[in-house]
This record gives C-alpha cells, structure tokens and sequence, in this order.
C-alpha cells in the first residue's frame, strides 16, 4: 500500500507542488474504496469531501421528479472529483453515483480549507488547480449545452 | 455533369432521423469513391444534396455505395423515404479525401461528432484492412445521447478487435448508459497516441470541430496533420456555382477534407 | 561578350471606313452569325442584335455617376462615343437560365441537354469586358470543369473590340490593367478617328479569322497620322478615367474583417444584387428542380445567383452569412482578394457599372480606398 502523499505525488492534478505542500495535502486524506452503484455525494448534502479517482468512475447525476436521472458528467481515473468544497455554502449540487469499483483518496474538506488558511501559498496553489478545473468543465459544459450533434433545422 | 441513375439495392434505418442507402448503377457508374469524398444524389424534381460516402465496396471488388443520410429539409426527407428498388441520380465523387498515405507509420487518431461519423466510417475500415501500416489506430465518438450513437453495432465490433481502441461519449444520458457522458475533447486524454507523431482526422459540427482541433494543438499533434471535413452550401460541386466559397477555397473542390494550417483561419472569422 | 540582336516586328494596321465598318456586320452576318452590339433601346445603350451601323447608338453618349445612369443624343456622327453599355456581354455567353438535366420516370432516363449551337459576334466591345471574357474562361473553361453551354458559345465567338474614348465617370479600367485599349482576345480591335463626316478606324486584325475578314474588305494601311490620332485616344482616355483603384488597397482592406467602414457601407447597401447581375465577371449561379404536373418529367435548371441573397451560404441549421455586412464584405473582397488566389487574376475589369447601377450609389472604388487608408480598425 502505497503512502497518500506518493499517491498524490503521482497524480496529474498535484503536479508542480512542493513536496511539503503535497504532504499537507496528503496529511488531511484517506484510501477509500466503494462499491458499483454506492452513492458518492448527494445534492443539497454538505461537502465535507473531494476525492482524487485513482480507479473506476463515477457519474454525476441530477435527479428529475418526472423521469429517470440525467447524468451530466462521468469523471474517471486520473480526474479530481468534487469542487463545492471550495465555497460556500459547501453544499454538494449533484449526485455522485459510482458506477463501478472506486478507489480514490478522500480528502477532508475542512481540514484541507484549515491548511489553506494558515498556509495561503498552499491555497493559492490549490485554488490555480481548481479554477484550471472548472474552466475545462465550463467550457465543456457551455458546448454540451449548445447541442451540437442535434438537428436544427432552420 | 449528369447524374447517373442509381437504384437503392438495401436501406437500413439507424437512427430516428437517418437512413443509410445502399446504391449500386443502373448502367454507368461513377468513378469509385474514396473516403472523405462526396456524392451529389439527386431526387429529380426535388433537388440534389452533397452526402459523403459512408461504406465503399472492398478494394477490387464490386458493390454499392453507401450514404448515409440525414433528413433535414425536402430533399434529404425524399432521400430517406426511398424504398428497395427506388431510383435516384448520382453525380460524382467530388472533392478531396482523406489521404490515408500521409499516415504511413503514424498513430491514426479518429474523433467523429454526430453524424460526422459516417464519413470517417471508410477511414477507419481502410485503416484496419490495411494495419501494419500505423501505429495506434483509435476512434473516438461525441454524440447527442446514447441513441443517437450511429453504426452502434458497427462500433461493437470494432470496439471487440484488440488493434483498434474506440471510446464513445454522449452529451447526455440516463443511468441506463454505461459509457461515458461528457464532451469529446474530455477522451482526448486518454488517446493512447503520441501527439507530435499523429495524424489526426476530425469529422463533425464545425463547433466541435474547431474546439477539437484547438486541443488537439495543445497537446503537440501538428496543425498540418490534423484534417478536418468542412461542410456549405453546394449547388454545382464543380467550384462554378460559388455557393461554397470559404475565403478563397471553394469547400466542393478544394475540401471539403482541410487541414488546420488552411481551416484555421476560416473558420475563426466570424461571417456574420 | 555576347551579341543581343533585337527584332523588330512591326504590326501593321490598317484603316477602313463606315463604309468598310458596314461590310464588316454584313460579312458576319452572312457567315452565319447573330451579331450582337450596343443600341439604344429603353432610353439606355444596351445590347441587342444589331443588323447594320445605324442601329448602333450614333451619335449618342452617357452620362454614369454612382446611382445614375442617363443616355442622351448629341447629334454628331461618332459612332461609339460612349462607354459600357448597360448590360454586359455575360448573359450570351452564359445565359440567365440554362436547363441542364432531364429526366423521365417512365424510362428512367437521365439526360444532359445539349447546348444549342450558336453563332456570335460581339460587335463594339469594350476593352473591359474583352477582358471580363478572359476571367469568364479560367472559371468555366477550367480543364478540371468546363461548362459546355459556356465552352459553345465561346469557342466560335467573333470579336469586334472598340478603343474607348470617352470613359464615363465611374470608369476605371487603366487601374485594373484591362483598358481602354484592347489588347488581347480580340478578331479585330478599332479605333474611332476623324471628326463628323470624316470618321475613320484604325484596325487592328489580330487573328487569323480577323485578318481574313479585313482582307476582304477595302482598307489601306494606316499612315503616321491615323496612328497618332489613334494613339492620342487611347492615352486621353486612359488621362481621363473617372476613379482609380490601388491594386495595393485591396489585401489592406482585407487584413481588418472588423473595421467599421463595413458596418457602414452595410447601412446603405440594400442587399439588391444589382451589382452582380450588371457585373461582366460575377458568375455565381443556383440549381432549380422542376416536375411537370404528372411529376414524371423533371428538369434541372441552372439560374444566376446573388452572394446578397440570404439563402446563398443557406446550411440547414441556418445561414452562414446572415447580415448584410458579411454579405457585403463576402462580395467585395471575392471580387478583388481572394479572385487571386483562386483564378491568379483579381476579378474587377474597372467597369464601372457596379457604381453606378447601386441604387444607392455605393462605389466600390471609394470603399476600398476608404478600407485601406482610414484607421478604425476593432485591435
């Protein structure tokens, strides 16, 4: 079993960091494993978590009253998982669904927005990561949204 | 030019909205498609739309034409309507193809959007009848959900071989899809090619087509091995009715398989 | 050291007068021929089948500004004291409507129409759209794809070019290269001299079927002074064109696709397609599929088309080109840009006609000049 801050070490999404800010980071995380079909997060819940996929996949979902749900996104290995952490009010706004087995380090929220705190270097780090992140799946998004596969006849 | 009368010799539904057409001549035939190329297929009294050739007969042998086509407007809406045996023109082919020589001892990298799989469709079989000739073969699919994934069952099949990697992602799905949901661009990632070594063919809406090519040169697949299929109005297809124009290249003649040095430009320039 | 021996050839011209004029229509017709030249007709020198010298406009000029065209008599004897005439030469050489394919249900038959045989001449063309012919032919002559109506009507063409002497205001033929003398493509090339009562040609037979008609002709050979006179018309002109346009404004203009000067051309510019249909090199075109009523016979028609239509750039999701300014914009810079990189020619043979057709008067000139040189650019 390999220490977190090597798992971390190695994952695309930690590259560049010091190795004292990668052991912070790791000092606040945890190996998890979960079963195919387990809830990861669910909406409205808090965001105590995000989690860094080393295996498996999980679908973000967004539950629709009249028919069945509607997965937005599917992150995988290698992809970091979960950004409601960041702000308030930490409230997860999508279900996370695994769809098979999951291993993935699990980082504790409020430990790691402690860290930032007192080290800003650390957050200003971590922040430039995550706003990297959210760009991609802005973009990503703004283009899912755009439908362009579909018909549109004028 | 005349169009040559062809005769629907199967059709098969694969989608809601799209049809494939199997055609095979009358008498003459046209000169033999190659992939990347466009037919102009004629529903006399209606009109004639530009519709690549999905599916060509294997070197050397004989067979129909494959078209897929999507009902968007009267003509097209004629075109999937016609039954076994019906008879519509055919003028062809026209334009530049993908030239698959250019990626002798390359990673071949195919990302297809929509219905732009259907004229990558014989690059890919063209590739695979002829393998030792490339690295890594893979095809990477974007579609609207999960049933609007064309040529489903041909991709199984392709997705069962162990020389060709092919990943499929939707925009949109329920829980019921196992593959993935998400923006093309995102299988990039996980493309087992080497980008400065790639060729890379992309096929789709001119949007994604443009954000593709983007991340693509971001991740060192040089622009002039990255080839794009343009798409605009054609009447003539012989570069005489000037409808195509895109700058100084006219799509029918000059494309409508571009690369990105040339497409750049173009297609960055906002017309409106 | 090496010895340059430089050779002279001399071209001979030659001189005939109205009475040799006269025979020249006569000969063609005789051969034949539907020979075509300007005329007055509906207040404005157009073209038109012409039978003998008096039904061109003798005597008669114009006056073309932007926005205005006016025709008016002056009594005198000149017979081609005007400039391009109102339509162009474009529609016998390619025709407004062509019907190219037919076919039949009931015999499953698909059929190219022949183009009818024809036989032109084209009588008192300007040197303008002499040349407009020429870019007409890299375009539907081209190896690649050669336009059979076009290929027919060209291929037998006789070709009767005038000298200009009296460019219009909106003329600019010196800038483009293509006038206003004719100096290629031409059967025979004149140049009208002497006052009334003594108008003469100076001709230039620059063909073989050219030189065979002059010699049945009477005609002498041109003397110093018919060749200065001659001379001194074509310079006048050339001294006396109405607008210029820098062969160098044109890439400028098209390096700045945001530059204000377009929103405002745009404002003007009624998306008529006026300009293209009276241009001598526009050649756009569309397709029209047609059933009779028992929906057995169809044809397909060919029939000109215009960039400003908001159908022309039509995909199914929409238009690619939907304001009047990119259509504007596409036409323009067509026209004198990207024309280089297709045909390695630019498009415009200074005509004119564009300027004072728009019915708002928009000048091309002044717009490119107004491109290139102002500031304004959106970086």
């Amino acid at each position: 079993m390999t220490a977190i801050d090597e798992l971390l070490a190695e994952h695309p999404f930690f590259a560049g960091l010091t190795p004292e800010h990668v052991e912070l980071i790791a000092g606040c995380g945890v190996n998890v494993h979960l079963a195919p079909g387990a809830s990861v997060f669910d909406e409205g819940q808090p965001a105590d978590t995000f989690y860094v996929l080393r295996r498996g996949s999980v679908a973000i979902e967004i539950a629709v009253p009249d028919r069945e749900p509607m997965v937005v996104e599917t992150v995988g290995a290698g992809e970091v998982l979960g950004m409601s952490w960041l702000l308030p009010p930490y409230r997860w706004t999508f279900d996370g669904r695994a769809r098979d087995d999951i291993s993935a380090v699990e980082l504790d929220a409020a430990c790691l927005r402690g860290k930032c705190d007192a080290d800003p270097a650390l957050g200003y780090e971590l922040y430039k990561r995550f706003a990297g992140l959210m760009r991609d799946r802005l973009q990503a998004t703004r283009l899912q949204l755009l439908d362009v596969y579909g018909s549109h006849v004028a | 030019m005349v169009p040559l009368p062809y005769r629907v010799s199967w059709r098969r539904p694969d989608l809601a909205d799209t049809v494939t057409l199997a055609l095979e001549p009358v008498d003459d035939a046209i000169a033999r498609p190659t992939a990347g190329q466009f037919d102009m297929v004629w529903e006399p009294g209606v009109g004639e739309v530009p519709i690549s050739v999905s599916g060509l007969p294997g070197n050397g042998a004989e067979g129909p034409l494959e078209h897929t086509i999507r009902a968007v407007g009267p003509v097209t809406t004629a075109l999937c309507a016609k039954e076994v045996g019906d008879v519509v023109g055919l003028r062809g082919p026209f334009g530049h193809g993908w030239d698959l020589r250019r990626a002798d001892g390359r990673d071949l990298l195919i990302v297809a959007g929509g219905l732009g799989l259907a004229p990558v469709r014989p690059v890919v079989t063209h590739a695979l009848n002829d393998r030792d000739r490339f690295g890594r073969v893979v095809l990477l699919l974007g579609a609207r959900d999960p049933e609007s994934v064309l040529y489903a069952d041909q991709l199984e099949r392709w997705r069962g071989r162990f020389d060709v990697d092919v990943e499929v992602t939707v925009d949109t799905a329920t829980p019921a899809w196992h593959g993935d949901v998400g923006m093309v661009t995102k299988l990039l990632d996980r493309a087992p090619v080497t980008p400065a070594d790639t060729t890379a063919i992309v096929c789709g809406p001119e949007v994604m087509m443009r954000v593709l090519a983007g991340s693509l040169l971001d991740r060192g697949v040089p622009a002039g091995e990255i080839w794009l299929s343009l798409e605009r109005n054609m009447r003539c297809a012989i570069g005489h009715c000037g409808h195509c124009q895109l700058g100084p290249l006219f799509v029918c003649k000059d494309g409508p398989v571009v690369p990105w040095t040339d497409a750049r430009p173009l297609v960055v320039a906002r017309e409106r | 050291m090496e010895r340059v021996e430089i050779r002279t050839v001399r071209v001979m011209l030659s001189v005939i007068t109205t009475t040799g004029l006269e025979a020249v229509i006569d000969r063609l017709r005789a051969d034949r021929r539907r020979v075509i030249g300007p005329t007055v007709r509906d207040g404005v020198i157009a073209l038109d089948e012409i039978e003998s010298l008096g039904d061109l406009p003798v005597g008669w000029t114009d006056e073309q500004v932007p926005g205005r065209y006016r025709a008016e008599e002056r009594g005198t004897d000149e017979l081609f004291g005007h400039a391009a005439p109102a339509s162009s030469w474009k529609q016998l050489v390619y025709p407004e409507r062509t019907l190219l394919v037919r076919s039949n249900r009931e015999d499953g038959s698909m059929e190219a129409v022949e183009p009818e045989p024809t036989r032109l001449a084209f009588f008192g063309m300007r040197s303008c759209d002499l040349r407009s012919l020429e870019l007409l032919d890299r375009v539907f002559l081209d190896v690649a794809a050669t336009d059979p109506t076009y290929a027919e009507r060209r291929a037998d063409l006789f070709v009767v070019a005038v000298t200009c002497g009296s460019p219009a205001a909106t003329c600019f033929c010196a800038s483009m290269g293509s006038g206003p003398v004719p100096s290629a493509g031409h059967d025979l090339g004149l140049t009208e001299i002497g006052e009334d009562g003594s108008r003469r040609f100076v001709v230039d037979a620059a063909t073989d079927a050219g030189r065979a008609l002059l010699a049945t002709l009477p005609h002498r050979d041109a003397g110093p002074e018919d060749l200065a006179a001659a001379r001194d018309v074509g310079a006048r002109a050339a001294a006396h064109m109405g607008r210029t346009l820098d062969p160098a404004d044109p890439p400028v203009a098209a390096a700045d696709l945001d530059h204000p000067r377009w929103t405002q051309v745009a404002e003007r510019c009624l998306s008529c397609a006026n300009c293209t249909m009276v241009c001598p090199t526009c050649f756009c075109s569309t397709t029209e599929d047609t059933t009779d009523l028992t929906g057995a016979v169809a044809e397909r028609w060919r029939r000109w088309d215009s960039c400003f239509t908001l159908d022309f750039s039509y995909l199914h999701g929409g238009s690619v080109r939907q304001s009047g300014m990119s259509r504007y914009r596409q036409w323009l810079l067509h026209k004198l840009v990207t024309w280089h990189d297709q045909f390695d020619t630019s498009g415009c043979v200074g005509c004119g006609r564009c300027i004072t057709w728009c019915p708002v008067g928009i000048d091309l000139t002044e717009e490119v000049a107004a491109l290139a040189h102002s500031t304004g650019g959106s970086s």
